[in-house]
């Protein structure tokens, strides 16, 4: 993918128009990436509904992960359909996406992670009425785990 | 592409009716990201898991997306209610196409 320089600019002003979303913001330096950026993704997700912060999700992080190759997190959402994950600093913000089904007891899930370096892990979680709501966490990273 | 893949799972034997239950599973899979570079500096090509599901007796009780960002050896801890016996079968999607299973029976008392 080829990124000229006016793309980069205008998407970064769209990306300041959408001041909604703090992490957006942050995730410009990751727009010269062939991947998608944190915001792509979160669109993609949200087909561009309202995201709000709030206490809908929980989102459990250490706060100091010594080594960036196995963080361990786990996400909360009671009456959520869909809990999306992202590492807006990674080299591919996506990080998971659990969708519960009707046997699931509750919305939540425990993982772990792979982070490049110090950032903010986001959750997402779509509610059963279609509403969406958000937590971020920060996490410090002592030794980076993606390689390179 | 992936050796060595071995699932492993752990489901209580019995439990009661539409109690909670936590289910752990761990594959062992290197979970290559396609960042790192070898010795030449050439990419290694991204080879993961990408997609884990769970179900009981044919009804979804997760169904989980995986990203390059999820560490070796992915590891899945949720719950899950059973309603009756049966038996859960838990599946993960490799990026080579490859497919590994794994089922376990609950007795409901």
């Amino acid at each position: 993918m080829l990124i000229s320089r006016r793309g980069v600019l205008s998407a970064g002003a769209g990306l300041a128009a959408f001041a909604l979303l703090p992490v957006a913001v942050r995730a410009q330096g990751a727009a010269a990436a062939p991947t998608q950026t944190a915001d792509e993704v979160i669109a993609e997700f949200t087909g561009g509904a309202e995201v709000v912060d709030g206490d809908g999700v929980k989102l459990t992080a250490p706060e100091i992960a010594e080594n960036g190759n196995t963080v361990p997190i786990s996400v909360e959402a009671p009456g959520a359909s869909e809990i999306m994950v992202l590492a807006v600093e990674n080299p591919t913000p996506g990080v998971a996406k659990f969708v519960f089904g009707p046997l699931a007891a509750t919305q939540a899930a425990a993982t772990r992670i792979r982070l490049a370096k110090t950032q903010d892990v986001v959750a997402i979680a779509k509610m059963a009425d279609g509403s969406f709501v958000r937590t971020a966490s920060n996490v410090k990273v002592t030794i980076g785990g993606c390689g390179g | 592409m992936a050796d060595n893949v071995k699932p492993r799972v752990r489901v209580p034997k019995t439990a009661s009716k539409d109690e909670v239950i936590t289910i752990k599973t761990l594959i062992s899979h290197p979970m290559e990201s396609g960042q790192r570079k070898d010795k030449d500096g050439n990419i290694v090509p991204r080879s993961i898991i990408n997609r884990f599901t769970a179900e009981f007796n044919g009804q979804l009780v997760i169904d989980a997306t995986l990203e390059p960002a999820i560490s070796t050896n992915p590891y899945l801890e949720f719950d899950a209610k059973v309603p009756e016996t049966g038996e859960f079968k838990f599946t993960w999607y490799d990026d080579d196409g490859s497919v590994y299973e794994d089922a376990h029976k609950v007795e409901v008392s």
